[in-house]
């Protein structure tokens, strides 16, 4: 009785002014495309806002990829004689090795706080959180490549601030977080999950890796757009294609918990 | 009376499967035996090579073989993973993980033979060559797939994650085999084409198209053959695990 009693009034408080009971029903099935963005964002919002105040992926990446581009600097400062010749590999395998790092942390962390039950039991389409988690891999991601650009530009005093290889990255990024986050879902729950994303990963980055490396190295050569356009086709459709396929598939991964 | 049932039943509901499993080791063995007679003794020298080159080439046999295999695990294993996630039948996973363990060897196989072969040939053990680049790269993606699999404990969370994986790392093959292409390329193309920086080429005579036949049913052979039974090996491996989760 002493329970019913407690719980009468909160019930009834929770019901009447802001009837959260319909609302679960109502955001699951109608909204449309706005109310469909806006549970995107709420998802990529959580991941950011627990970024700021734990300070952990953010942090490690940036320093990561610094120290990637400082041991590279040393690794080529005394035999390569035109700097140019090896930054554009350099500037893509650090962000690739840098990447695997944060996309780790992107469902590995809700796994290790447990709260990646209450995460799925959001009423809101799985497509929602795996576009949610991508949009904060890609934020995380793009701000850490803000970092890694000036430290390459000291480090081997080459300019890769150039509109080309700014929009390759682009591109390049958002291929690459869109494959890693579906990655880092399936390998969230997988013994050596740290490990075991790199060599699930990297093989299929591979096409974003040439092209991004060969538009970067075509870019500091001064060749002209007609030369990259065909690279950029083939980031653009890595994007695309892998952005349908992961929509497509990301609802199977997590049938029981 | 329940003992001697029990005894019984497996074999005779295996008697079947392992009538035809013989048949094609039978033939598998004998389409080896012909391929090796074919490779090296049917077959006549490439008549624009010479010396090393001209001997070396004759690795092309195997090496062709080993790559129809490679091709097959791709495309079985493919569509064992769609299979699966449709139908949700472990037989279809079990075909995937069967079809990519022995891919795994053969993929081995193609990339070894081709290093040898390229050594005499190209001068290099290895180049970015598409053909190369995506044989490498479909390797890697089939071990880690089979490392991937390891890693999960419940049965069909390893089946539907397997096959997730599988599709997704396939798809991106054709995208970094057209990449490698634009890259650069000086692997010749023996079958419908012509790439004119190639080097190495050699027109395909009668008796080396005859054995190039021989090598392509024998290797197919020798992939079904390893697969099959690899596949029966799975399902019992399921059913023995079924049995002692049973009996727990």
């Amino acid at each position: 009785m002493s329970v019913l009693l407690q719980t009468e009034p909160n019930n009834n408080a929770l019901i009447a002014p802001t009837s959260l009971e319909s609302q679960p029903v109502q955001m699951r099935a109608g909204g449309g495309l706005g109310a469909y963005l806006r549970k995107v964002r709420a998802i990529a919002d959580k991941d950011m806002r627990a970024e700021i105040r734990a300070k952990e992926v953010f942090s490690t990446m940036t320093v990561f990829s610094v120290l990637a581009v400082i041991i590279f600097g040393m690794a080529f400062d005394l035999r390569v004689a035109f700097p140019t010749t090896v930054v554009p590999g350099v500037l893509w395998a650090v962000i690739l090795f840098t990447g695997v790092l944060g996309l780790n942390r992107s469902f590995g962390a809700e796994v290790d706080r447990g709260s990646l039950a209450a995460l799925l039991l959001a009423p809101v389409d799985r497509s929602a959180i795996y576009f949610g988690k991508l949009l904060a891999n890609l934020f995380f991601l793009l701000a850490t490549e803000c970092i890694t650009l000036p430290a390459i530009l000291v480090i081997f005093n080459v300019n890769i601030f150039q509109t080309w290889i700014l929009l390759s990255l682009l591109l390049g990024t958002i291929g690459y977080v869109t494959v890693g986050t579906l990655f880092a879902a399936l390998s969230a729950s997988v013994r050596a999950r740290e490990s075991m994303l790199p060599i699930l990963l990297l093989p299929v980055m591979l096409p974003v890796f040439m092209a991004g490396t060969k538009i970067t190295g075509l870019v500091l050569d001064g060749r002209g757009l007609n030369e990259i356009q065909r690279w950029l086709g083939i980031l653009v459709a890595y994007d695309l294609i892998f952005i349908v396929v992961a929509f497509l598939v990301f609802d199977l991964i997590w049938e029981e918990i | 009376m329940s003992t001697t049932t029990l005894s019984q039943r497996p074999l005779v509901r295996t008697k079947g499967w392992d009538r035809a499993q013989l048949v094609v080791n039978l033939l598998t063995a004998a389409a080896m035996a012909a391929l090796m007679w074919a490779s090296l003794l049917y077959a006549k020298d490439a008549a624009n090579l010479a010396g090393v080159e001209q001997t070396a080439q004759r690795i092309f046999y195997i090496h062709i073989g080993c790559n129809v295999g490679a091709v097959l695990a791709f495309l079985i294993s493919l569509v064992g993973s769609i299979a699966y996630l449709i139908t949700r039948k472990l037989d279809w996973d079990r075909v995937t993980q069967a079809s990519i363990e022995v891919g795994t060897i053969c993929a081995l196989g193609t990339t070894l033979s081709g290093s040898l072969w390229a050594k005499p040939t190209w001068n290099t053990y290895w180049t970015w060559d598409p053909r190369l680049t995506s044989i490498t790269i479909t390797l890697l993606i089939y071990i880690a797939y089979l490392l991937f699999r390891n890693g999960i404990d419940n049965r069909q969370t390893r089946a539907r994650f397997g096959s997730i994986y599988a599709l997704i790392a396939f798809l991106s093959v054709p995208l970094t085999y057209f990449s490698a292409r634009w890259f650069r390329s000086i692997h010749p193309v023996i079958v419908n084409g012509s790439n004119p920086d190639a080097q190495g080429g050699f027109g395909v005579g009668e008796t080396m198209g005859h054995t190039l036949i021989v090598a392509t049913i024998a290797f197919s052979l020798l992939f079904c053959s390893l697969m099959f039974q690899r596949w029966r090996q799975l399902r019992l491996e399921d059913r023995i695990e079924e049995i002692r989760e049973e009996i727990e």
